[in-house]
């Protein structure tokens, strides 16, 4: 078989993405059909750069999750096929039978792997970890940020000290301390996910005691529900077969493994931690400042005349009116987390070896880039027009959010 | 003033202080100090080997007291082998007298910064060399980044919603969302390799270690400097925006100033106080920059001995170089905080 010129590789390509353009295109109609009932989201779609923003972001994480169902992928992405090592984008495929796809539409890696089908599913291992991790590192923001700006004296300043003490480890260091395999053996990062994903409880539960303080029978049913929901998710997600922590010397025991549904891998659970941690005290110091501001407000004072607890102040008056900044700074931080993900790819920390993540796809492609450029490029791109989109969508949000 | 540069000190001596001691704490913990014992002596060590091998080393004892003799407040630690007296403070094994006159405290109070096990040198100098190779590459991502940074900022915030804001502004997006590793992977593909065919530039700056030219070192400066340039440029501009809608402004107008001559003598001093805050904070993420770059670019200074030392879990010199970035980032922190006191006219007086 001949290999494919440049116009077919991009029409294949396309092709293969079609059900990400399907997504898109019924989207974009309903989004802009009812834009005006939408709120937010709807304004979106008057601003060009946040509907671009908005665009790419959606593409990653439709590409991502089609990726993750094995639709859009051409070979499996850890399979190595003799022959096509380094092999330029469009090689037919070695020894292809009936059922295999008969190209490599970006070619090969230096172990033979198929470039494209690797972009696709490090695109799902990106939408996996990075908006959760943005979602408990605001909550971990949030919880702390808002006493620490209401109450300010010593609860301020201790938490303050804290949260620069974080940001002044260099990032990187701080990975290499935390995310490596003897480390994973003293049970630390078990210890900071038992610490760290309490804090979404505490949120929750905070949240909803404060709204329906005033009517017990209403608090009564619905608290324990909730939190209960929660707990049984946060009990599932600290412990591994049967342990919250388990290391050679001692191991303490969590939930049954009959009532834990899903287990998550100690190299994506370390991760996951670490990113969380590196971002949380930067949320915090935004709530703090935004609840510094939004106290002194008359709406606020109106709630404290009217006896109003501190925690329904913080949490139902103070937040609510601090969404823009937030909002806004969410979307960044996913991309911040994304770039922060590379980077542990691209030195290999945390992530297994063989894993297709855009971080370590770079890595393993820069050390031939001098003679091949395919298998680093592609991973690249991707990273940076998700981070771009992520950056403009937070620019669209910020203008329409200032037109108010 | 005095007071709160001397409390701030005092807040940044703490801080150290704490981060030290994380860093102390995670490194010691024993499965990494099992694998120091390995790696040091031979990978088939039992475990009583390897205990014996931390003890004789002066990596047993508690946790606190290790860190005490590594900061210098508590005697450093001595054994008695078969070869001599072995200790903190002496090279190998020494006879009594020797062993009798060497200090009893060595640690970084003393000046002794310890001894790398992963490049058998002494700590000082090595941080010392290295140090100064990263020197020499911030010194020229500061020349590039900062005058080009206020320039895109400045333009594209003296006409708002301009050709040129919209144009600027999205290029300043572009390279906040362009992480070091790919710019730099672009960079080396399109301007190094034998693919595209422009060889401009080389694809290492080995070589910029003892003879730094335009050739070997542009493209790791380059790609330093624009993940910073974009942000710093959007505050510029922030900051810009805002100053040409103030009021002094639309008066020089009225009175008939040129519109140069308003850019440059009334809006560009007020406007370049929130960019140098924005500046001296960048020097984190500088750090960052540098790791990832020296280790793309295969250039041999600071950020590589971080990663070389945390590969190897070398204790004394991970420790000495959280020590100095550490130091970097909180002293960059206390020099922006009293440039804004001082820059600001409205804080410093009242």
């Amino acid at each position: 078989m001949e290999p494919l010129s440049t116009l077919e590789i991009a029409g294949r390509i396309i092709y293969q993405l079609s059900p990400v353009w399907f997504s898109l295109v019924i989207l974009y109609a309903a989004s802009i059909g009812f834009k005006r009932r939408l709120g937010l989201y709807g304004k979106l779609f008057d601003s060009p750069i946040g509907m671009i923003g908005f665009g790419l972001v959606m593409f990653w994480v439709f590409t991502g999750i089609y990726g993750a169902m094995d639709m859009i992928i051409t070979h499996d992405p850890l399979v190595q096929v003799s022959g096509m090592k380094n092999k330029v984008p469009g090689t037919p495929m070695n020894g292809a039978t009936e059922a295999d796809y008969p190209y490599y539409l970006l070619g090969g890696d230096n172990l033979a792997r198929d470039v494209f089908s690797r972009l696709v599913k490090g695109a799902w291992e990106v939408i996996k970890i990075a908006p959760m991790a943005a979602v408990f590192a605001f909550m971990v923001g949030i919880t702390l940020g808002l006493p620490a700006g209401y109450y300010g004296g010593r609860l301020d300043t201790t938490l303050s000290f804290a949260a620069n003490l974080i940001l002044a480890f260099p990032v990187i260091l701080l990975f290499y301390l935390l995310v490596t395999p003897e480390i994973v053996a003293t049970g630390v990062p078990n210890y900071m996910a038992i610490v760290l994903f309490i804090f979404p409880i505490v949120f929750v539960g905070v949240l909803l005691n404060s709204r329906y303080y005033t009517r017990p029978k209403v608090r009564n049913l619905v608290l324990p529900l909730v939190l209960g929901i929660i707990i049984w998710f946060y009990l599932q997600l600290v412990s591994n077969g049967g342990y919250l922590i388990n290391t050679p010397a001692y191991s303490i025991p969590g939930l049954p493994r009959v009532m834990d549904m899903f287990d998550i891998p100690g190299g994506i659970l370390v991760v996951f931690v670490s990113v969380v941690f590196v971002n949380s005290p930067t949320v915090f110091r935004i709530v703090r400042g935004l609840t510094l501001d939004i106290k002194t407000r008359d709406y606020v004072a109106a709630a404290q005349t009217r006896g109003e607890g501190p925690w329904y102040i913080m949490l139902w008056e103070i937040l609510p009116n601090a969404r823009g900044p937030l909002i806004v700074d969410f979307c960044l931080r996913i991309g911040y987390t994304t770039i922060l993900l590379g980077t542990l790819g691209f030195f290999g920390l945390g992530l297994p070896p063989e894993s297709p993540d855009w971080g370590s796809t770079i890595n393993d492609g820069r050390k031939l880039l001098s003679i091949y450029l395919h298998p680093a490029l592609p991973p690249a791109f991707a990273l940076l027009t998700l981070v771009l989109g992520l950056n403009l969508l937070a620019d669209g949000l910020r203008e329409e959010s200032l037109k108010d | 003033m005095g007071l709160f540069i001397l409390r701030r000190s005092g807040v940044m001596l703490l801080t150290a202080l704490c981060l030290t001691f994380i860093v102390f704490f995670l490194t010691n913990l024993y499965p990494n100090l099992e694998k120091l014992a390995k790696t040091q002596g031979n990978f088939r060590m039992s475990d009583e080997a390897v205990a014996s091998w931390l003890d004789a080393n002066g990596y047993g004892g508690s946790m606190v007291s290790k860190y005490g003799q590594w900061l210098g407040v508590l005697p450093g630690w001595t054994r008695e082998t078969e070869k001599g007296f072995t200790g903190r403070c002496m090279t190998g094994a020494v006879s009594a007298e020797e062993a009798a006159e060497a200090p009893t405290f060595c640690g970084i109070l003393q000046g002794d910064w310890g001894y790398s096990t992963r490049f058998k040198d002494e700590v000082s100098t090595i941080i010392a060399e290295r140090l100064g190779n990263t020197g020499r590459l911030m010194f020229w991502v500061l020349v590039l980044m900062v005058p080009s940074a206020l320039i895109i900022g400045v333009l594209a915030g003296m006409r708002e919603g301009s050709v040129t804001d919209r144009s600027l502004s999205t290029a300043s997006i572009l390279t906040t969302a362009t992480p070091e590793y790919v710019s730099g992977v672009i960079f080396i593909a399109v301007f190094t390799s034998s693919t595209v065919g422009l060889k401009w530039f080389k694809g290492t700056a080995t070589s910029a270690m003892d003879n730094p030219n335009f050739e070997n070192f542009f493209l790791p400066v380059l790609t330093i400097a624009l993940y910073g340039m974009g942000y710093i440029a959007r505050m510029t501009r922030a900051s810009m925006t805002e100053v040409m809608t103030a009021q002094y402004i639309r008066t020089a107008r009225l009175k008939g100033v040129s519109f140069h001559n308003i850019v440059l003598k009334h809006a560009l001093r007020n406007a370049l106080i929130a960019p140098f805050t924005v500046i001296m904070l960048q020097f984190p993420w500088l750090l960052n920059g540098v790791v990832i770059v020296e280790t793309l670019f295969n250039y041999k200074g600071f950020g590589w001995i971080l990663v070389e030392a945390a590969g190897n879990n070398d204790i004394e010199l991970l420790l000495a170089v959280s020590v100095v970035s550490v130091f970097v980032v909180l002293i960059t922190q206390l020099i922006s905080d009293i440039g804004y006191v001082y820059l600001n006219p409205r804080i410093r007086i009242s």
